[in-house]
Protein backbone atom coordinates (compact mmCIF):
# COMPACT_ATOMS: atom_id res chain seq x y z
CA UNK A 1 0.00 0.00 0.00
CA UNK A 2 1.88 3.03 1.27
CA UNK A 3 5.28 2.34 -0.23
CA UNK A 4 4.67 -0.82 -2.25
CA UNK A 5 5.29 0.03 -5.88
CA UNK A 6 5.25 3.72 -5.00
CA UNK A 7 6.04 5.56 -8.18
CA UNK A 8 4.08 8.79 -7.74
CA UNK A 9 5.80 11.64 -5.95
CA UNK A 10 2.46 12.94 -4.68
CA UNK A 11 2.42 13.51 -0.92
CA UNK A 12 0.75 10.94 1.30
CA UNK A 13 -1.79 13.50 2.53
CA UNK A 14 -2.65 14.45 -1.06
CA UNK A 15 -3.16 10.81 -1.96
CA UNK A 16 -5.31 10.12 1.11
CA UNK A 17 -7.49 13.20 0.50
CA UNK A 18 -7.82 12.02 -3.10
CA UNK A 19 -11.01 13.21 -4.78
CA UNK A 20 -12.51 14.30 -1.46
CA UNK A 21 -15.61 13.06 0.26
CA UNK A 22 -18.45 11.83 -1.96
CA UNK A 23 -21.00 13.34 0.52
CA UNK A 24 -22.94 10.13 0.09
CA UNK A 25 -23.46 6.77 1.74
CA UNK A 26 -25.81 7.73 4.57
CA UNK A 27 -28.89 7.09 2.44
CA UNK A 28 -27.52 3.67 1.46
CA UNK A 29 -26.69 2.77 5.08
CA UNK A 30 -30.08 3.94 6.38
CA UNK A 31 -31.94 2.16 3.57
CA UNK A 32 -30.27 -1.11 4.43
CA UNK A 33 -31.34 -0.80 8.08
CA UNK A 34 -34.90 0.26 7.29
CA UNK A 35 -35.43 -2.64 4.88
CA UNK A 36 -33.89 -5.05 7.39
CA UNK A 37 -36.33 -3.94 10.09
CA UNK A 38 -39.28 -4.03 7.65
CA UNK A 39 -38.37 -7.57 6.65
CA UNK A 40 -38.76 -8.91 10.19
CA UNK A 41 -42.59 -8.59 10.46
CA UNK A 42 -43.13 -9.03 6.71
CA UNK A 43 -41.21 -12.32 6.61
CA UNK A 44 -42.91 -13.68 9.74
CA UNK A 45 -46.34 -12.74 8.30
CA UNK A 46 -45.50 -14.26 4.91
CA UNK A 47 -44.18 -17.56 6.28
CA UNK A 48 -47.07 -17.88 8.75
CA UNK A 49 -49.61 -17.19 5.99
CA UNK A 50 -48.09 -19.71 3.59
CA UNK A 51 -47.94 -22.35 6.35
CA UNK A 52 -51.62 -21.62 7.07
CA UNK A 53 -52.45 -22.08 3.40
CA UNK A 54 -50.59 -25.38 3.07
CA UNK A 55 -52.80 -27.93 1.34
CA UNK A 56 -55.41 -25.33 0.34
CA UNK A 57 -56.75 -25.45 -3.24
CA UNK A 58 -55.29 -23.10 -5.87
CA UNK A 59 -58.46 -21.00 -5.89
CA UNK A 60 -58.07 -20.29 -2.17
CA UNK A 61 -54.50 -19.08 -2.70
CA UNK A 62 -55.58 -16.87 -5.60
CA UNK A 63 -58.38 -15.40 -3.51
CA UNK A 64 -55.89 -14.75 -0.68
CA UNK A 65 -53.52 -12.81 -2.95
CA UNK A 66 -56.45 -10.93 -4.50
CA UNK A 67 -57.29 -9.31 -1.15
CA UNK A 68 -55.97 -5.69 -1.30
CA UNK A 69 -54.30 -5.88 2.12
CA UNK A 70 -52.48 -9.10 1.22
CA UNK A 71 -51.49 -7.85 -2.24
CA UNK A 72 -49.99 -4.60 -0.83
CA UNK A 73 -48.16 -6.48 1.93
CA UNK A 74 -46.77 -8.91 -0.65
CA UNK A 75 -45.61 -5.99 -2.81
CA UNK A 76 -43.97 -4.41 0.26
CA UNK A 77 -42.22 -7.71 0.95
CA UNK A 78 -40.92 -7.92 -2.62
CA UNK A 79 -39.68 -4.32 -2.57
CA UNK A 80 -37.97 -4.79 0.82
CA UNK A 81 -36.37 -8.11 -0.17
CA UNK A 82 -34.92 -6.91 -3.44
CA UNK A 83 -33.90 -3.47 -2.19
CA UNK A 84 -32.17 -5.06 0.83
CA UNK A 85 -30.42 -7.65 -1.35
CA UNK A 86 -29.38 -5.00 -3.87
CA UNK A 87 -27.89 -2.70 -1.22
CA UNK A 88 -26.08 -5.59 0.50
CA UNK A 89 -24.64 -7.12 -2.67
CA UNK A 90 -23.48 -3.67 -3.81
CA UNK A 91 -21.31 -3.43 -0.68
CA UNK A 92 -19.91 -6.94 -1.23
CA UNK A 93 -18.93 -6.09 -4.81
CA UNK A 94 -17.38 -2.75 -3.79
CA UNK A 95 -15.44 -4.50 -1.02
CA UNK A 96 -13.91 -7.30 -3.04
CA UNK A 97 -13.86 -6.35 -6.74
CA UNK A 98 -11.05 -3.89 -7.34
CA UNK A 99 -10.79 -3.95 -11.12
CA UNK A 100 -12.80 -0.85 -12.10
CA UNK A 101 -14.29 -2.32 -15.30
CA UNK A 102 -15.25 -5.62 -13.65
CA UNK A 103 -16.69 -3.71 -10.70
CA UNK A 104 -18.95 -1.51 -12.83
CA UNK A 105 -20.06 -4.50 -14.93
CA UNK A 106 -20.82 -6.53 -11.77
CA UNK A 107 -22.78 -3.67 -10.20
CA UNK A 108 -24.84 -3.14 -13.37
CA UNK A 109 -25.52 -6.89 -13.75
CA UNK A 110 -26.48 -7.25 -10.07
CA UNK A 111 -28.78 -4.21 -10.12
CA UNK A 112 -30.31 -5.36 -13.40
CA UNK A 113 -30.98 -8.84 -12.01
CA UNK A 114 -32.56 -7.38 -8.85
CA UNK A 115 -34.77 -5.07 -10.91
CA UNK A 116 -35.86 -7.84 -13.30
CA UNK A 117 -36.55 -10.44 -10.61
CA UNK A 118 -38.30 -7.88 -8.41
CA UNK A 119 -40.34 -6.69 -11.40
CA UNK A 120 -41.41 -10.22 -12.27
CA UNK A 121 -42.42 -10.89 -8.66
CA UNK A 122 -44.34 -7.61 -8.38
CA UNK A 123 -46.13 -8.09 -11.69
CA UNK A 124 -47.12 -11.65 -10.71
CA UNK A 125 -48.71 -10.33 -7.51
CA UNK A 126 -50.53 -7.57 -9.39
CA UNK A 127 -51.79 -10.04 -11.99
CA UNK A 128 -53.30 -12.22 -9.28
CA UNK A 129 -54.59 -9.16 -7.40
CA UNK A 130 -56.42 -7.95 -10.48
CA UNK A 131 -57.90 -11.42 -11.03
CA UNK A 132 -55.44 -12.80 -13.60
CA UNK B 1 -10.01 -8.96 -6.26
CA UNK B 2 -9.43 -9.70 -2.63
CA UNK B 3 -6.10 -11.34 -1.97
CA UNK B 4 -6.41 -14.92 -0.77
CA UNK B 5 -2.75 -15.92 -1.15
CA UNK B 6 0.45 -14.01 -0.60
CA UNK B 7 2.44 -12.83 -3.63
CA UNK B 8 5.31 -15.23 -4.48
CA UNK B 9 7.97 -12.95 -3.00
CA UNK B 10 5.98 -12.58 0.27
CA UNK B 11 5.55 -16.30 0.98
CA UNK B 12 7.00 -17.05 4.40
CA UNK B 13 9.63 -19.82 4.58
CA UNK B 14 11.09 -21.67 7.57
CA UNK B 15 14.11 -19.80 8.89
CA UNK B 16 17.00 -20.37 11.21
CA UNK B 17 16.60 -22.34 14.42
CA UNK B 18 18.84 -20.78 17.03
CA UNK B 19 20.38 -23.10 19.67
CA UNK B 20 18.68 -23.55 23.05
CA UNK B 21 20.34 -21.95 26.06
CA UNK B 22 22.40 -24.48 28.03
CA UNK B 23 21.12 -25.73 31.38
CA UNK B 24 17.71 -24.11 31.05
CA UNK B 25 14.90 -25.72 33.07
CA UNK B 26 11.92 -23.78 31.65
CA UNK B 27 12.22 -22.86 27.98
CA UNK B 28 9.89 -21.23 25.48
CA UNK B 29 10.18 -21.03 21.68
CA UNK B 30 9.69 -17.69 19.97
CA UNK B 31 8.87 -17.95 16.27
CA UNK B 32 9.54 -14.54 14.79
CA UNK B 33 8.89 -13.16 11.31
CA UNK B 34 12.06 -11.92 9.66
CA UNK B 35 12.45 -9.99 6.44
CA UNK B 36 15.42 -7.97 5.28
CA UNK B 37 14.84 -5.64 2.32
CA UNK B 38 18.57 -5.67 1.50
CA UNK B 39 18.85 -9.39 0.71
CA UNK B 40 15.88 -9.68 -1.64
CA UNK B 41 15.10 -13.08 -0.06
CA UNK B 42 11.61 -14.17 0.96
CA UNK B 43 10.46 -13.58 4.53
CA UNK B 44 11.26 -16.40 6.97
CA UNK B 45 10.30 -17.40 10.49
CA UNK B 46 13.27 -17.79 12.84
CA UNK B 47 12.94 -19.83 16.03
CA UNK B 48 14.63 -18.60 19.21
CA UNK B 49 14.55 -20.56 22.47
CA UNK B 50 14.73 -18.59 25.71
CA UNK B 51 15.29 -19.63 29.31
CA UNK B 52 12.16 -18.29 31.02
CA UNK B 53 13.97 -18.22 34.37
CA UNK B 54 16.31 -15.61 32.90
CA UNK B 55 13.70 -13.64 30.93
CA UNK B 56 11.51 -10.80 32.22
CA UNK B 57 7.73 -11.41 31.94
CA UNK B 58 6.59 -9.51 28.83
CA UNK B 59 6.96 -10.41 25.16
CA UNK B 60 8.90 -7.17 24.62
CA UNK B 61 11.38 -8.29 27.29
CA UNK B 62 11.93 -11.48 25.29
CA UNK B 63 12.48 -9.53 22.06
CA UNK B 64 15.00 -7.22 23.75
CA UNK B 65 16.78 -10.22 25.30
CA UNK B 66 17.05 -11.88 21.88
CA UNK B 67 18.37 -8.68 20.31
CA UNK B 68 20.89 -8.12 23.12
CA UNK B 69 22.14 -11.66 23.59
CA UNK B 70 21.37 -13.80 20.54
CA UNK B 71 20.72 -11.95 17.30
CA UNK B 72 21.39 -8.22 17.08
CA UNK B 73 19.87 -8.06 13.57
CA UNK B 74 16.32 -8.58 14.92
CA UNK B 75 14.50 -5.32 14.19
CA UNK B 76 11.45 -3.92 16.00
CA UNK B 77 10.10 -0.63 17.33
CA UNK B 78 9.81 0.00 21.05
CA UNK B 79 10.07 2.94 23.36
CA UNK B 80 8.13 3.36 26.61
CA UNK B 81 7.77 -0.33 27.61
CA UNK B 82 4.54 0.48 29.50
CA UNK B 83 1.73 0.66 26.93
CA UNK B 84 1.71 4.42 26.46
CA UNK B 85 3.69 5.09 23.29
CA UNK B 86 2.17 2.52 20.92
CA UNK B 87 5.50 1.76 19.22
CA UNK B 88 5.69 -2.00 19.85
CA UNK B 89 2.31 -2.93 18.32
CA UNK B 90 2.68 -6.27 16.54
CA UNK B 91 0.80 -9.52 15.94
CA UNK B 92 1.50 -11.86 18.86
CA UNK B 93 -0.15 -15.27 19.05
CA UNK B 94 -2.53 -14.26 16.25
CA UNK B 95 -3.72 -11.04 17.86
CA UNK B 96 -2.56 -7.47 17.35
CA UNK B 97 -1.36 -6.08 20.65
CA UNK B 98 1.49 -4.29 22.39
CA UNK B 99 4.54 -6.49 23.05
CA UNK B 100 5.27 -4.51 26.23
CA UNK B 101 1.94 -5.26 27.91
CA UNK B 102 1.52 -8.84 26.64
CA UNK B 103 2.74 -11.39 29.21
CA UNK B 104 4.69 -14.31 27.76
CA UNK B 105 2.68 -16.53 30.14
CA UNK B 106 -0.51 -15.64 28.23
CA UNK B 107 0.80 -17.41 25.12
CA UNK B 108 0.15 -21.14 24.98
CA UNK B 109 2.88 -23.17 23.27
CA UNK B 110 5.29 -21.33 20.98
CA UNK B 111 5.03 -17.54 20.86
CA UNK B 112 4.43 -16.52 17.24
CA UNK B 113 5.32 -12.91 16.46
CA UNK B 114 4.55 -11.15 13.17
CA UNK B 115 4.37 -7.50 12.12
CA UNK B 116 0.95 -5.76 12.06
CA UNK B 117 -1.04 -7.48 9.27
CA UNK B 118 -1.46 -6.25 5.72
CA UNK B 119 0.86 -3.26 5.96
CA UNK B 120 4.05 -2.97 3.92
CA UNK B 121 7.00 -4.24 5.98
CA UNK B 122 10.05 -2.01 6.39
CA UNK B 123 12.09 -4.74 8.09
CA UNK B 124 11.27 -7.69 10.38
CA UNK B 125 8.57 -6.49 12.82
CA UNK B 126 8.53 -2.87 11.61
CA UNK B 127 5.47 -2.01 9.48
CA UNK B 128 5.23 1.06 7.26
CA UNK B 129 2.45 3.19 8.79
CA UNK B 130 2.92 6.16 6.44
CA UNK B 131 -0.55 5.85 4.97
CA UNK B 132 -2.27 5.47 8.35
CA UNK B 133 -0.50 8.60 9.64
CA UNK B 134 -1.56 10.53 6.53
CA UNK B 135 -5.14 9.36 7.10
CA UNK B 136 -4.96 10.60 10.68
CA UNK B 137 -3.77 14.00 9.43
CA UNK B 138 -6.64 14.08 6.91
CA UNK B 139 -9.23 14.22 9.69
CA UNK B 140 -7.44 17.25 11.19
CA UNK B 141 -7.09 15.97 14.76
CA UNK B 142 -6.90 19.33 16.49
CA UNK B 143 -9.38 21.76 18.05
CA UNK B 144 -11.01 24.01 15.48
CA UNK B 145 -12.75 27.11 16.78
CA UNK B 146 -13.61 30.50 15.33
CA UNK B 147 -14.67 32.04 18.62
CA UNK B 148 -11.73 34.12 19.85
CA UNK B 149 -9.86 32.27 22.59
CA UNK B 150 -10.84 33.30 26.13
CA UNK B 151 -8.24 34.68 28.52
CA UNK B 152 -8.03 31.30 30.21
CA UNK B 153 -8.88 27.72 29.18
CA UNK B 154 -11.84 26.90 26.94
CA UNK B 155 -14.23 25.57 29.55
CA UNK B 156 -16.11 22.28 29.44
CA UNK B 157 -18.64 20.93 31.91
CA UNK B 158 -17.68 17.65 33.62
CA UNK B 159 -20.44 15.96 31.55
CA UNK B 160 -19.00 17.34 28.29
CA UNK B 161 -15.54 16.27 29.30
CA UNK B 162 -16.82 12.77 30.13
CA UNK B 163 -17.83 12.32 26.47
CA UNK B 164 -14.14 12.15 25.57
CA UNK B 165 -13.48 9.22 27.89
CA UNK B 166 -12.67 6.07 25.96
CA UNK B 167 -11.14 8.15 23.16
CA UNK B 168 -8.39 10.32 24.61
CA UNK B 169 -6.74 7.12 25.87
CA UNK B 170 -5.99 5.96 22.30
CA UNK B 171 -2.24 5.76 21.76
CA UNK B 172 -2.45 5.37 17.96
CA UNK B 173 -0.71 1.99 17.82
CA UNK B 174 -2.97 1.02 14.86
CA UNK B 175 -3.56 -2.50 16.24
CA UNK B 176 -7.27 -1.98 15.50
CA UNK B 177 -6.88 -0.59 12.00
CA UNK B 178 -4.56 -3.42 10.93
CA UNK B 179 -6.93 -6.04 12.40
CA UNK B 180 -9.84 -4.83 10.25
CA UNK B 181 -10.56 -6.93 7.12
CA UNK B 182 -12.33 -3.97 5.57
CA UNK B 183 -9.12 -1.94 6.00
CA UNK B 184 -7.10 -4.82 4.51
CA UNK B 185 -9.21 -4.80 1.32
CA UNK B 186 -9.88 -1.07 0.99
CA UNK B 187 -7.32 0.68 3.20
CA UNK B 188 -6.48 3.13 0.44
CA UNK B 189 -9.92 4.73 0.82
CA UNK B 190 -11.39 3.47 4.12
CA UNK B 191 -9.98 5.46 7.05
CA UNK B 192 -9.98 2.51 9.47
CA UNK B 193 -11.04 2.32 13.13
CA UNK B 194 -8.11 4.17 14.74
CA UNK B 195 -8.56 7.24 12.55
CA UNK B 196 -12.37 7.17 12.83
CA UNK B 197 -12.09 6.95 16.64
CA UNK B 198 -9.90 10.07 16.52
CA UNK B 199 -12.37 11.74 14.16
CA UNK B 200 -15.17 11.13 16.66
CA UNK B 201 -12.95 12.34 19.52
CA UNK B 202 -13.05 15.82 17.89
CA UNK B 203 -16.69 15.57 16.79
CA UNK B 204 -17.66 14.80 20.40
CA UNK B 205 -15.56 17.65 21.84
CA UNK B 206 -17.90 20.41 23.07
CA UNK B 207 -15.20 23.03 22.45
CA UNK B 208 -14.83 22.20 18.77
CA UNK B 209 -16.85 24.29 16.31
CA UNK B 210 -16.22 22.31 13.11
CA UNK B 211 -18.55 19.35 13.76
CA UNK B 212 -20.52 19.78 10.52
CA UNK B 213 -17.39 20.21 8.44
CA UNK B 214 -15.89 17.11 10.07
CA UNK B 215 -19.03 15.08 9.27
CA UNK B 216 -18.97 16.41 5.69
CA UNK B 217 -15.45 15.08 5.24
CA UNK B 218 -16.39 11.65 6.57
CA UNK B 219 -19.67 11.19 4.69
CA UNK B 220 -18.39 8.87 2.04
CA UNK B 221 -19.17 5.27 1.03
CA UNK B 222 -15.49 4.36 1.57
CA UNK B 223 -14.04 6.71 4.19
CA UNK B 224 -16.71 5.85 6.80
CA UNK B 225 -19.17 3.31 5.46
CA UNK B 226 -16.66 0.52 4.71
CA UNK B 227 -17.08 -0.24 8.42
CA UNK B 228 -19.28 -3.34 8.50
CA UNK B 229 -19.28 -3.66 12.30
CA UNK B 230 -16.92 -6.64 12.20
CA UNK B 231 -15.69 -5.57 15.68
CA UNK B 232 -12.12 -6.91 15.32
CA UNK B 233 -11.02 -3.40 16.29
CA UNK B 234 -12.73 -3.51 19.67
CA UNK B 235 -11.67 -7.09 20.29
CA UNK B 236 -7.99 -6.43 19.65
CA UNK B 237 -7.51 -2.96 21.22
CA UNK B 238 -4.68 -3.34 23.77
CA UNK B 239 -6.04 -0.35 25.69
CA UNK B 240 -9.55 -1.81 25.97
CA UNK B 241 -11.17 0.96 23.90
CA UNK B 242 -14.17 0.59 21.60
CA UNK B 243 -13.54 2.08 18.14
CA UNK B 244 -16.61 0.27 16.76
CA UNK B 245 -18.85 2.27 19.11
CA UNK B 246 -17.22 5.55 18.05
CA UNK B 247 -17.88 4.66 14.40
CA UNK B 248 -21.51 3.81 15.23
CA UNK B 249 -21.87 7.22 16.92
CA UNK B 250 -20.59 8.93 13.76
CA UNK B 251 -23.11 6.98 11.65
CA UNK B 252 -25.90 8.02 14.02
CA UNK B 253 -24.92 11.70 13.68
CA UNK B 254 -24.95 11.33 9.88
CA UNK B 255 -28.60 10.24 10.07
CA UNK B 256 -29.47 12.81 12.75
CA UNK B 257 -28.49 15.73 10.50
CA UNK B 258 -30.49 14.51 7.48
Amino acid sequence: MATMGKKSLRSDLGRVRGLGSAKDGTHHWWGQRVTAIALVPLTIWFVASIVGLAGAPLAALKAWVASPVVAVLLLALVVAVFQHARLGLQVVIEDYVHDEAVKIASLLAMNGAALLLGGIAALSILKLAFGG
Amino acid sequence: MAEFTLPANSKVHDGKKWPSPEGAKRTKNFKIYRWDPDTGANPRVDTYTLDLDKTAPMVLDALIKIKNETDSTLTFRRSCREGVCGSCAMNIDGTNTLACTKPIADCEGDVKIYPLPHMPVVKDLVPDLTQAYAQLRSIEPWLKSETPPPDRERLQSPEERAKLDGMWECILCFSCTTSCPSYWWNGDRYLGPAVLLQAYRWIADSRDEATGERLDNLEDPFRLYRCHTIMNCTKTCPKGLNPAKAIAEIKKLMVARK
